[in-house]
């Protein structure tokens, strides 16, 4: 599948927001991070920020943006529809959140019942946006339980990785968004290395035989093409990739995405103050870039079963 | 609606039932399909950079040949793709605005260009690439099976088929309701063993392809007269020029 910039902005940036959004629902409620305004303001301002840039980006591969209002009409039977109504939804509660948060004096049981509804959206529009892929059986590298689970534990470890700089600027002594950041971080990186294994290994339930119904004859083969240059077609969903450039890029999205994040968040639990916050936003802007890797990969290492029709393997 | 329509039992099925014993891959019915559709229910069908090196542009139709089996036994098959109206369309579920529907009164799929929002989701939901992006309208268009035509009643009655199926000079197009079972369409499907396309996929599809038949290195034996014995005149051995001649025109003009 041809990986568009756009949708793979959307995934990582909207992922890293939702993340943010759901650990301080929760976590604030309880006092794992520091409860104080400011923080509130400016944690829930990059969260909604990341959010909200995502969703815009979503828009821009849309042959009409100006209808994308309808795309929430279907939700009864489309995980797009779905998703869309659930990133619409969430909004009331993390908005309420925040405005209680900013006005309430804490312990406060409303800021606490608005921060658990908001991460409860933030968790259904992140799980709505893994089965839009996962529900499509054309492609057999989506179609398994790895990317609900890949989607959901990403969007935590860049979550916690944006949480624990914010929360460390204003209280130097917060550890936990750290502590989370490497429990996401590990479980993403296994998770995603179970992936690339089962992709990897099981072969698509589709063959060319059972596509044109020709195996009853032998093997088959493409002789001639319907059209002689590309069509949409194979521009969607013909795109390739060199297994040495998989390979590659697999390997970037491990170092970038999750060993050097990783290890910058053990160095900013043992550092003083401010190098202990630089380390920080450098794992979760990392982390971010090596999302975006290894979203990229995600599409570009999708097969889909019309190249089939064209003589490829899917 | 994207939600599909309750089936009912003996409900209409129209669709296509495409022979691959006989099709010859002349492409006739992808242009007949184009030149009807770009001025269709579904047109215009945009061509890109037609006169270009890279000529490119919307068809419901596309021809590929395959080359199935080894030696004696192998073959070389024609096979046209197009929608194949599935009673288990995800094209039509994963559509978020309620473009892409199914119709309850005969199951045909189609797409409501004044709702698509152009995402492509649902070209990626179907296996058998029937979906193409109008670049032009930002818009996804595929096979109407010509509802423009099988049901105009401006036309004479013989041509309210589809425009692939009218224009296959082969006749390895059929047209017909694959919900009744009586139909001749169901009939062709049983007594030529049709099947469906990718059954693994669950998508349940209403068109059906016929399989090659059984193709064998001998012509068939028939019941017929040897030639020599029903030769009305003439004697291959003859002894004169005139009885030679005649058995050789004889043999010349019944071969």
């Amino acid at each position: 599948m041809t990986p568009a910039i756009s949708v793979i902005f959307f995934t990582t940036a909207s992922g890293a927001g939702y993340g943010l959004l759901a650990l301080l629902g929760l976590l604030v409620p309880f006092g794992l991070v520091p409860a104080t305004p400011w923080f509130g303001l400016a944690s829930l301002v990059l969260a909604l920020a990341l959010v909200s840039a995502g969703l815009l980006s979503s828009t821009l591969h849309l042959g009409h943006p100006e209808r994308a209002w309808r795309a929430v009409s279907q939700w009864r039977s489309s995980w797009l529809a779905r998703e869309g109504l659930a990133a619409l939804l969430t909004y009331i509660p993390a908005l309420a959140f925040g405005a209680e948060w900013l006005l309430a004096r804490w312990p406060d049981p409303a800021a606490a019942a608005f921060g658990v509804l908001a991460a409860a959206g933030a968790i259904v529009t992140v799980f709505c946006t893994s089965m839009i892929y996962a529900s499509l059986r054309t492609v057999r590298q989506w179609r398994n339980a790895y990317v609900a689970l890949n989607f959901f534990l990403l969007a935590g470890f860049t979550g916690a990785l944006w949480l624990a700089p914010a929360a460390q600027f204003f209280n130097p002594a917060t550890w936990f968004p750290e502590m989370l950041a490497l429990l996401f971080g590990l479980a993403g990186l296994v998770a995603k290395i179970f992936y690339w294994r089962r992709i990897d290994r099981t072969p698509g339930a589709s063959t060319a035989e059972t596509a044109t119904g020709l195996g009853h004859l032998g093997r088959v083969r493409a002789l001639d093409a319907p059209h002689t240059e590309e069509n949409y077609l194979m521009r969607e969903m013909g795109f390739r990739i060199a297994r040495k450039h998989a390979r590659r890029l697999r390997g970037m999205a491990v170092i970038v995405g999750f060993a050097a994040p990783l290890v910058l968040s053990i160095a900013a639990l043992t550092l003083p103050a401010t190098p202990a916050l630089i380390a920080a936003v450098i794992a979760a802007l990392l982390a971010l870039g090596g999302v975006f890797i290894e979203r990229w990969l995600f599409f570009a290492e999708a097969t889909h079963t019309v190249v089939l029709y064209y003589g490829r393997a899917a | 609606m994207t939600s599909l329509p309750t089936p009912r039992p003996g409900g209409k099925k129209l669709g296509l039932v495409i022979d691959l014993d006989t099709c010859v891959g002349c492409h006739a019915c992808a242009v007949n399909c184009k030149e009807w559709n770009t001025g269709g229910h579904a047109g215009p069908l945009p061509d890109y950079d037609p006169y270009g090196p890279q000529p490119d542009g919307v068809w419901f139709n596309r021809i590929h040949t395959y080359e199935a089996g080894e030696g004696e036994t192998g073959r070389t098959v024609h096979f046209p793709r197009s929608c194949l109206h599935c009673d288990e369309p995800a094209c039509v579920t994963v559509c978020p605005t309620g473009a892409s529907y199914k119709r309850a009164e005969d199951g045909i799929v189609l797409v409501n260009a004044d709702l698509c929002i152009g995402c492509k989701l649902c070209s990626w939901a179907c296996p058998y690439g029937a979906r193409e992006f109008d670049e032009d309208e930002g818009v996804m268009k595929k096979c109407t099976l010509c509802i423009d035509r099988i049901y105009n009643e401006t036309i004479p009655e013989a041509q309210r088929v589809p425009a692939c199926v009218a224009t296959c000079p082969a006749h390895a197009r059929h047209f017909g309701d694959l919900g009744d079972p009586s139909s001749e369409v169901s009939e062709l499907v049983r007594s030529r063993g049709g099947y469906d396309l990718m059954p693994e996929m669950g998508y349940r599809p209403v068109n059906k392809y016929l399989p090659p038949r059984k193709n064998t290195c001998h012509a068939p034996a028939l019941p017929a007269p040897a030639t020599h014995n029903a030769s009305p005149g003439g004697n291959p051995n003859g002894s004169n020029v005139g009885e030679r001649l005649l058995a050789w025109l004889d043999r010349a003009l019944s071969s």
